[in-house]
């Protein structure tokens, strides 16, 4: 049984259907948005947890440079460990059909038959090599799929200076390769980075190690202090050339993964309760207004014998179909986007099965968000009009009580017209009307900011990284550290125009209890190809002492210029050395540590030994080059500069433009809401006294100037403040989307600014076109008639 | 006789001549004339013939009251002769402008350049103060009079920087009448000026009104269902279901301190 009250809400629903409608759908976008990010990171949580756990996912891992199988037992000894898996990792050369340039490989043995205690693979496809074939591996599915490669496909590998030929077998993906990268590189690029899985009887004896290991792997004990297990390895495998073991908070992979994670948590709380509040906002003058306009009703009602309560409810009722028609359509656009960037992160993460569900928990929080803010949002205006007498409601609102403005006292006003002036009183009598509007805009001008200046940025970023600081067309590594000569015979290579070399070594850097793994990166005095540049754009050289640390790693370390680090070198003969922060350099991609070669080598003890070199090359002769370098025994990896440029233009350019997408739409529904809504209450407010001057003989543009002017005049003032809130925001919103590797530098460049202006404008423009609309519309006639 | 009904061209309607004896005006010439209107409109479902047909003149500095009951095409025919409305059909002719045929924009211009409006809710601007509401009109207008000098008219010279807040409803309405005279209009159309007033203040209106025809000689048509009101008027109209039921001519007008209601 619908009451008379029930049928008048849906009317009243009905009759003010586009500012609700206009309020439920920036609700909408906020929900969404909450929706989208938690349930993606439940879905991507989820996904990761089951298969951590059902393929047994290490918690320390270590790397060595040789040690005989039997001390399997010694570190299966060490307290808390419940189960170590030995291996040989090596990294080489590939020369893959179809791929000019050197590809890596990084191939792991694995026991003749699954499972193998940790780390097991998931065969997508194929089957695990057969015992006495030689010369067939598992491949990652990644690198299967960029190649186009099929089952029975060979690629050739130099595995320990011998040319091999590798037939692929199986596909499969592994717990700890959801994330694969090249180590050393700040980009995934599945074409030139592989990795594959090889019997350990066919792949140990082919770089020497046969009945040794040079790779071990722990699962420890549920409620062990990890960082004593990680000591305690250390200790026993010291003396094999042990690399310093690590948990996996620096394990590459799941480092990624657990920084998109914060990425998500950030994304599902700024931007949701910046469209709460806008909805609200929306919401509140809405309301204000409907309820403004049933003052009437409202006493009737109250007359009749229904109770506040009851006239409360009626109105909060109507509140609520708002809130949930928001919340339905927001679910829907979470559940859509959340989608969609499931299906982005595929791109990136390998997981067996990664489906995006909604995470109902998170739905039930941003409904009861989205409800929350409109109920906070029209709260005042419905507590007074329930509030009401009855008889007071019945007369007419006494005209509105107009002062002598500022301006007037300022002596002003002379200049101004009485329209003119209309429009500054009504501004400075409803100040706090005004200032929220002015807010609304203002906020609408900042999320456009914010949600576009990636655009910018991300040129700045690209610009920065491969022009300013990396002027290099390759980086070659080398197997092993090699003398100045090897420098001098890549020089001598074809196509080869100069060459810079550099030593790298693995280290972990502390302080006080900070601590992070990160090679040492020994540069000449001052580089031309691999350039550090400072915060000035320009190039400096590395310090006669001391370090140059990343932002990121600076601020991972909580060090500043002047302080000193803790430098534990993970190779050779592990020099340890407490050394000064010489400086800090902006850096948007990975966390670098630099020195002077010279320097590094004299901690190293060593002669000067280089670690690979960066070149210029004459790309005429590129095919030549790249042929000679697949076949050079010393090379352990190649890097083409243009492919990472491409590949970040394709991959995380692109990601960033579609949330950019995103963002834009959100920030234009708020708008374009915010504007909207205003010009209507405007409108519905002051129908009256804009048909009296229409009566009075003025001409509806004349009308216009009055009603557009007063929204105008809010908009110009919002601007400006739009401009600087939308500063702040991306300041806050690059440093919540900035992750340990990754940071997109909060550049706004004039052009955002002056598109976030123009959108304003253009929904100013729209909000005029409805006001005109608005203003044929007015019926003169019944003002004539009714109380003001 | 020099009644508009009989001159050549002009259709004479019955109406008129039953009372061209009682109606003959001061200044003989018709401001507005007004022949065969009908105005019909829908209301939903039902379709109301607000106006059925009147033909009627206004002659220059006449005071008019128009009388009748709720629904009796009173507001209607004000509407018309103020450019707010037009007729379904029939002629309107405002001297030798036709009314009928203007457009939006014209019937803005005329509502500019000719008529002056006071309504019965004042609905004066009320960010404005009583002086700039007078200035809102002066300044579109042609050659209107200082807005003091028409606050000065309606007895508010001393009220003329006070916003409507701070003004009594008869207060207001003075208000209202002097912004709509202030432009010197050739018409002063008033619809219900003392509808929302008590006796006092409605007089102190209606003298405002009578004051402003006396010395400036406008033609006022002023709507009303009080029928005291009409003892000061020139002529009385009376209209009834869209139609004029008579037309009657005070031989003495009434002064407006004479009023009771």
């Amino acid at each position: 049984m619908v009451t008379a009250l029930q049928r008048k809400l849906l009317r009243d629903l009905g009759r003010q259907w586009a500012p609700l409608l206009a309020a439920a759908l920036v609700m909408c976008v906020g929900i969404g948005a909450i929706t989208m990010s938690l349930s993606a990171l439940e879905s991507l949580r989820r996904a990761m947890d089951s298969y951590y756990d059902a393929h047994r996912f290490p918690h320390i891992f270590a790397g060595l440079k040789r040690a005989p199988r039997t001390v399997a037992a010694r570190l299966a000894e060490v307290p808390g460990v419940q189960r170590v898996v030995t291996r040989v990792v090596v990294d080489v050369n590939l020369n893959v059909p179809g791929l000019l340039e050197p590809a890596t490989g990084r191939i792991i043995s694995i026991p003749d038959a699954p499972p193998f205690g940790l780390s097991e693979l998931y065969l997508r496809r194929g089957r695990f090599p057969e015992p006495g074939r030689a010369g067939e591996v598992i491949a990652n599915e990644g690198f299967m799929e960029a190649h186009g490669f099929a089952l029975g496909q060979d690629v050739a590998a130099v595995m320990h200076g011998r040319l091999q030929r590798l037939t692929i077998v199986g596909v499969a993906l592994s717990p700890e390769y959801i994330y694969q990268i090249r180590p050393g590189e700040l980009l995934p690029d599945d074409r030139r980075f592989g990795v594959f899985w090889i019997p350990y009887r066919e792949l140990a004896p082919a770089f020497d190690l046969d009945g040794s290991f040079n790779d071990a792997v722990f699962a420890i004990s549920p409620g062990v202090e990890r960082a004593a297990v990680i000591d305690a390895v250390d200790g026993v495998l010291r003396e094999y050339g042990g690399g310093g073991a690590y948990g996996r908070n620096d394990q590459t992979s799941h480092r990624y993964i657990t920084d998109e994670m914060s990425q998500l948590r950030g994304m599902a709380v700024i931007p949701p309760a910046i469209f709460l509040t806008a909805a609200a906002f929306i919401l509140n003058i809405a309301f204000s207004r409907l309820i403004q306009t049933q003052r009437e009703q409202a006493a009737t009602l109250r007359a009749f014998g229904y109770t506040t309560g009851q006239v409360a409810r009626h109105y909060l009722l109507m509140v609520l179909v708002v809130a949930c028609v928001g919340s339905l359509l927001g679910m829907l656009l979470g559940w859509r986007l959340g989608l969609t960037v499931t299906r982005l992160y595929t791109q990136f993460f390998r997981f067996p099965t990664l489906e995006f569900s909604l995470y109902k928990p998170g739905v039930v929080l941003a409904i009861a968000a989205g409800a929350g803010a409109s109920v906070l949002g029209t709260y005042t205006a419905i507590a007074r009009a329930a509030a009401l007498p009855p008889a007071q409601a019945m007369r007419p609102p006494a005209p509105t009580d107009y002062r002598i403005t500022l301006m007037q006292r300022m002596g002003i006003t002379g200049v101004i017209s009485p329209m003119g002036r209309m429009v500054v009183r009504h501004l400075e009598r409803q100040p706090v009307r005004a200032a929220m509007t002015v807010l609304g805009i203002a906020l609408a001008l900042a999320v456009l900011i914010m949600g576009s200046y990636a655009h910018g940025a991300v040129n700045y970023l690209m610009d920065f990284q491969f022009r300013l600081s990396q002027r290099q067309h390759l980086t070659v590594v080398f197997n092993e550290p090699a003398s100045p000569a090897a420098v001098h015979a890549l020089a001598r290579l074809p196509g080869v125009i100069t060459t810079e070399p550099f030593r790298a070594v693995p280290a972990r850097l502390r302080s006080q209890h900070h601590s992070r793994r990160e090679p040492l990166m020994g540069l000449v005095g001052t580089p031309t190809l691999n350039r550090v540049i400072s915060d000035r754009e320009v190039p400096i050289g590395m310090p006669a002492e001391g370090l140059l640390l990343s932002d990121s790693m600076a601020d991972m370390l909580r060090v500043r210029p002047g302080d000193t680090v803790r430098v534990e070198v993970l190779e050779g003969p592990r020099p340890e050395r407490t050394m000064m922060v010489a400086g800090r350099v902006p850096t948007y991609m990975g966390t670098g540590v630099y020195l002077s070669r010279d320097g590094l080598n004299r901690l190293m003890r060593e002669g000067a030994v280089i670690s690979g070199a960066n070149l210029t090359v004459d790309s005429v002769r590129g095919a030549e080059l790249y042929a000679m370098l697949k076949e050079t025994p010393g090379v352990a990896g190649v890097t083409v500069k243009d492919a990472a440029r491409v590949i970040f233009r394709e991959t995380f350019a692109r990601n960033i433009l579609i949330m950019r997408a995103f963002n834009l739409i959100f920030a234009s529904t708020i708008a374009f809401g915010v504007i909207f809504n205003s010009a209507r209450v405007a409108l519905a407010e002051r129908a009256h006294e804009l048909a009296t001057m229409r009566i009075l003989g003025f001409t509806r543009r004349e009308v216009l100037t009055v009603i557009a002017g007063e929204l105008a005049t809010l908009t110009v003032l919002a601007i400006p403040i739009g401009l600087v809130l939308g500063r702040l925001l991306t300041l806050y919103a690059a440093s919540a989307m900035r992750t340990e590797t990754h940071r997109i530098p909060a550049m706004i460049d004039p052009g955002t600014y002056a598109f976030g202006t123009i959108a304003i404008f253009a929904a100013l423009a729209v909000a005029v076109l409805v006001l005109r609309r608005g203003i044929h519309r007015l019926d003169l006639i019944e003002v004539l008639k009714s109380k003001g | 006789m020099h009644d508009q009904a009989q001159k050549p061209g002009r259709s004479p309607s019955n109406v008129e001549e039953r009372f061209v004896a009682n109606v003959m005006p001061d200044d003989p010439t018709a401001v507005f004339s007004a022949r065969g209107l009908t105005k019909m409109y829908r209301m939903g479902e039902v379709e109301i013939h607000a106006l059925n047909g009147v033909d009627l003149d206004l002659y220059r500095g006449e005071f008019v009251v128009l009388l009748g009951p709720s629904g009796s095409g009173k507001s209607t025919l004000l509407n018309i002769l103020g450019g707010l409305d037009v007729p379904t059909s029939g002629r309107v002719h405002y001297l030798d402008h036709d009314l009928s045929a203007y457009d939006e924009a014209s019937l803005t211009r005329y509502r500019r350049e000719h008529v002056g409006f006071v309504f019965q809710f004042y609905n004066l601007i009320p960010s404005l103060t009583a002086a700039e509401n007078v200035g809102l009109v002066t300044e579109i207008a042609s050659s209107p009079m200082n807005p003091r000098e028409a606050l000065e008219l309606v007895g508010l010279g001393n009220r003329a920087d006070h916003f409507p807040s701070q003004l009594s409803g008869g207060e207001q309405q003075r208000v209202a009448i002097a912004r709509a005279v202030a432009k010197r209009p050739d018409v002063l159309l008033c619809d219900e000026p003392t509808g929302a007033l008590d006796v006092t203040t409605g007089v102190m209106v209606l003298e405002a009104l009578a004051r402003v025809n006396r010395e400036l000689g406008t033609l006022t048509a002023v709507i009303t269902h009080n029928a005291m009101i009409a003892s000061i008027a020139d002529r009385v109209v009376t209209l009834s279901g869209g139609r004029i039921a008579s037309i009657r001519r005070n031989a003495v007008k009434a002064s407006t301190g004479s009023l009771a209601w």
